[in-house]
């Protein structure tokens, strides 16, 4: 039996705004087990970022707080924990990477100062002993002329290069936990391929975990073991990958998979691309009932009045829906 | 001119108001139905409401120029009654402000200065705003060689050193014209076009910019497309999205006209000696320090006040019309 | 920072001189009358100097030739002849060149030395009570008018309180760290007036820089690596924060001499602003516009410091 690394248990991340408080997660549940990855999947703007920072706390908090809920890692919830005792675990065993490699890495140090940074903070090396674990880090991320491009600034990386080297920089100290934060989303889509690639290769060689957050369900279908669907802060399903695939119970999670646009199934039936009708509901205010009420085909009287909970309708696979 | 405004001045809104460094905080996609839409002046103004000393500031500045338009006709002691009797004499009921070394009446002097500090001021800043957005104006929409050079010569003027510049011209200008303009119409001139002429970079590369920025915006090619004249597109549709900037450009520039005057005054270069602008009654009282103090200090708080509070509302503008509030 | 880089910036200086010295010539040509008249009338030169002086600057031919005669001129030292002072200008402005120089290295020194932390501190703590202090404490700094302030504390430090004392005397007959004492207590007044004036908008420069950068993803990126708060603020924000403020710095640097002039003619420190207040006063030409262009020097000389502190501040310059 997997250990359960993070367990992440009602979580309410709020923000207070001039206009009121958006509740950008609003209840969540999310369990990712030693050795899995587990994908996050929703449109823009349902939380899925701000869980996945609420994890190591990099939240300016005010304005945003803590309204409920726990963040168990290994055991323990960090929600409480003090800032110190967050900065023994980030990037020593949770790491995250982010989605905009441009914009992500400090532009006046060079990639090996950066790296070699994490390296010398949490384990007591010198610095040339870090930055040669710097280089090593490149190497392993198969970034050409490691020991000359380790002296090289940001600017002088492509975009695939640069999530490389981000990648590189959270897998320094070997973490057992990855949070990829749609790192593919402003690539190419050849480099997308690449560095999913390379991913799945850390993941073998350390034994990490992955929680793997996109909006691309392509992606997740290839890569994850388990998914959660988000929506409008809340989960709306949770299933292993094929069952998700095979069969989706919310209707959100119907009208995503429905949304991929398929060559074959084109060409044969003649299928036009079909969209969710409608936008995401306002986090501000939030109607009562189920939040993809508006949107859903099948909404009934029910479905407005009250949030339906979540159910385990077959062996790990969990629905937020009446039907 | 708010119709013509795109949404982008109001989107600033939201976008201000997005938690900083980790999240933009996600907007509320549909519109809740309890928010009310305001105009984009209308939020501007809520805005500088929550800049408290904006507020005040515009208070006072509103209490300072109806002080010095009105004053004279309320407070009728004439500025040049000299009563050696009286000279030097602190604060009292006759006289509020306290007298100067010739027994004049500080209090009248100080609000005869003010005219002219904001007379020079508010021109020069004109001179200032309307130079820039030329410029500016020219620079973007002609781009090319003439932006080259234009803004080669914005450069050229911010590395001038402003003070001794303006010494130099009224050094070898004076003279010729006092006898053009008369004495302080001369020197009013003189004073507003330098002042002003040093301090047009600021808005010309404000309005560049936003043109730049906006020049290839759909809405603009929509309006070329319906066969609106370049410069209709200017007017109608690249300025007023520039106005808030050049507003805050204004306001600091006037505080800047201001002080550049009374330097000059101070230093003995600028109007002639019996006119008492602010800067010249302190080069009177600094000599006097230590027995009279009450001169310059009054004289003195008189300019910081001023300036103080323009440069508050400067700021609170800024707030309104280019929000970039963090929480 | 690479050499080409460095070359290229040393080479721009020249056509910002000529561009500087174009303007000054300019005005000095578009001015009616002839202000070397004054030289000729004036008793105090003599004529063979006069006569001369008009030789040199050639003022009876074409405006390009004596523009090309008074730049050659100005470039290689030739700067005239003061007969206020009696002396050659270039050795007037070389003896009170230094004191104006140390008086506005020292107001910037401490007004970076102070003004950093607090912007920092204001930068990373917006709209908490330190930051309305400090913001309003800047205002106030820079709305003050360097010669009322000035006079504010020549009232307080040197009037009411005798302390120090407000007129400078460039000959100290003490010897020793005495010496030193004196000349600081003198300079103080003056050196603080400056710094304040440049202090408070640097202040609400870097406040405002570090506000920019703070929200940046690679601050995020430096959160996570879980070095502590601190050192994200000190290696990451700051020196990025810095890139702008640093150009802010040298574009004010115009307005820095002007304060300097103030200061100078407020404490009587015989630099060369309170030389070109008392030139222009005597009507001395010559004084006033090689002045004026030594400014002008300077200026584009700190643009140059702050070119090259730029590069050196932001790899990404120098590979343009």
């Amino acid at each position: 039996m997997a250990e359960t690394l993070l367990d992440i248990r009602g979580l309410k991340t709020w923000f207070k705004t001039d206009d009121g408080m958006v509740r950008a997660v609003d209840g969540v549940d999310l369990r990712i087990d030693q050795g899995e990855t587990v994908g996050v999947v929703g449109e823009s703007g349902c939380g899925k970022t701000v869980t996945a920072r609420s994890v190591l706390k990099l939240i300016d908090m005010p304005p945003g707080r803590f309204e409920a809920g726990q963040i168990l890692w290994r055991g323990r919830d960090l929600v409480p924990a003090e800032e110190s005792e967050m900065n023994k675990i980030r990037s020593r065993e949770i790491a995250i990477i982010f989605q905009e490699p441009m914009t992500s890495l400090n532009p006046v140090y060079t990639v090996g100062d950066q790296i070699a940074e994490v390296i010398a903070q949490h384990q007591k090396l010198n610095k040339k002993q870090a930055m040669a674990g710097a280089a090593e880090m490149l190497r392993l991320v198969n970034i050409p002329n490691p020991q000359r491009r380790v002296h090289d600034y940001p600017h002088q990386f492509s975009g695939g290069m640069r999530q490389r080297v981000m990648i590189a920089m959270a897998l320094s100290c070997q973490p057992r936990l990855l949070i990829a934060d749609e790192p593919t989303t402003a690539l190419d889509v050849t480099i997308q391929a690449q560095i999913l690639e390379l991913m799945q290769e850390m993941k073998e060689r350390f034994g990490m975990s992955i929680m793997l957050i996109t909006h691309a369900m392509g992606v997740v279908a290839e890569t994850c073991q388990r998914v959660t669907v988000m929506y409008a802060g809340k989960v709306v399903e949770e299933a292993p990958v094929k069952a998700l695939f095979g069969d989706p119970r919310h209707p959100y999670t119907q009208g995503l998979i429905r949304s991929i646009p398929r060559v074959d199934r084109a060409a044969r039936h003649k299928e036009r691309l079909e969209a969710i009708p409608g936008t995401v509901p306002s986090l501000l205010e939030p109607p009562p009932g189920c939040r993809f009420a508006a949107r859903c085909k099948y909404v009934t009287d029910i479905c407005v009045g009250a949030m339906p909970p979540l159910k385990e309708v077959a062996p790990g696979h969990f629905v937020r829906c009446v039907l | 001119m708010p119709g013509s405004t795109p949404a982008s001045l109001s989107a600033k809104a939201p976008a201000a108001v997005a938690a900083p460094g980790v999240v933009a905080a996600p907007a509320a996609a549909a519109e809740p139905r309890k928010r009310q839409r305001f105009s984009p002046w209308q939020e501007a103004w809520r805005r500088f409401r929550r800049h408290r000393l904006a507020v005040v500031s515009a208070l006072v500045l509103l209490l300072m120029v109806a002080a010095i338009a009105i004053g004279p006709l309320i407070w009728t002691v004439p500025i040049n009654e000299i009563d050696f009797a009286a000279k030097l004499q602190p604060p009292s009921w006759t006289h509020p402000l306290g007298t100067d070394d010739l027994g004049q009446d500080v209090l009248a002097r100080v609000l005869y200065g003010g005219r002219i500090s904001l007379a020079v001021g508010l021109a020069a800043m004109f001179v200032a705003i309307f130079v820039g957005v030329l410029v500016g104006a020219i620079s973007g929409m002609a781009s090319g060689r003439v932006d080259a050079v234009l803004m080669w010569l914005a450069d050229l003027f911010l590395s001038l050193p402003q003070l001794p510049l303006l010494l130099l011209v009224i050094y070898l200008f004076r003279d010729s014209l006092k006898a053009v303009f008369g004495p302080e119409g001369g020197i009013f001139v003189m004073i507003v076009v330098v002042i002003g002429g040093l301090r047009w970079m600021p808005a010309a590369r404000l309005v560049r910019a936003q043109i730049l920025s906006i020049r290839e915006k759909e809405f603009v090619e929509a309006a070329r497309a319906l066969g609106a004249s370049k410069l209709r597109q200017v007017v109608q549709h690249i300025l007023p999205n520039a106005l808030g900037p050049v507003i805050v450009a204004a306001t600091i520039d006037v505080a800047a006209a201001i002080i550049a005057e009374s330097t000059l005054s101070f230093l003995g270069l600028g109007f002639p000696p019996d006119i008492p602008t602010w800067g010249r009654l302190l080069a009177d009282a600094k000599d006097y320090l230590d027995i009279a103090p009450h001169w310059a200090l009054f004289s003195g708080a008189a300019i910081f006040l001023t300036v103080l509070s323009i440069n508050f509302i400067g700021d609170g503008l800024r707030d309104a019309l280019d929000p970039r509030r963090v929480i | 920072m690479n050499r080409q880089y460095l070359i290229r910036r040393l080479l721009l200086v020249i056509p910002a001189m000529f561009g500087i010295s174009l303007v000054l010539y300019t005005v000095l040509a578009l001015a009616p009358g002839d202000p070397f008249a004054e030289l000729a009338a004036n008793p105090a030169v003599p004529p063979e100097v006069a006569a001369a002086l008009r030789a040199k600057f050639g003022l009876d031919d074409p405006v390009w030739i004596r523009y090309w005669r008074w730049l050659s001129a100005m470039l290689q030292g030739d700067w005239g002849f003061s007969f206020q002072s009696r002396m050659d200008v270039e050795r007037l402005i070389l003896q009170r060149l230094p004191t104006t120089l140390l008086v506005i290295g020292a107001a910037q020194l401490i007004a970076i030395l102070v003004a950093l932390p607090v912007g920092v501190l204001a930068g990373t703590r917006p709209y908490s009570l330190f930051d309305q202090i400090a913001n309003t404490l800047a205002f106030v700094g820079f709305s003050l008018p360097t010669f009322f302030t000035g006079l504010l504390l020549i009232l307080v430090f040197s009037i009411q309180l005798d302390w120090l004392p407000f007129v400078y005397r460039a000959d100290i007959d003490a010897t020793g760290w005495r010496f030193y004492w004196e000349h600081i207590k003198q300079s103080i007044m003056p050196v603080m007036v400056l710094g304040l004036f440049q202090g408070a908008s640097l202040v609400r420069y870097v406040r405002s820089s570090v506000l920019d950068v703070v929200r940046l993803d690679y601050v995020t990126t430096a959160r996570a690596k879980g070095i502590g708060e601190r050192k994200v603020i000190t290696k990451h924000v700051v020196r990025n924060a810095l890139i702008p403020v640093v150009t802010l710095v040298a574009l004010q640097m115009p307005v820095v001499f002007g304060g300097a002039i103030i200061t100078e003619q407020i404490f009587r420190v015989p630099g060369i602003g309170s030389l070109l207040i008392s030139a222009m006063l005597a009507n001395d030409t010559p004084v006033i516009m090689a002045v004026t262009f030594v400014f002008a020097c300077l200026v584009v000389l700190c643009n140059l410091i702050a070119d090259m502190v730029y590069a050196w501040l932001d790899p990404r310059i120098a590979f343009r």
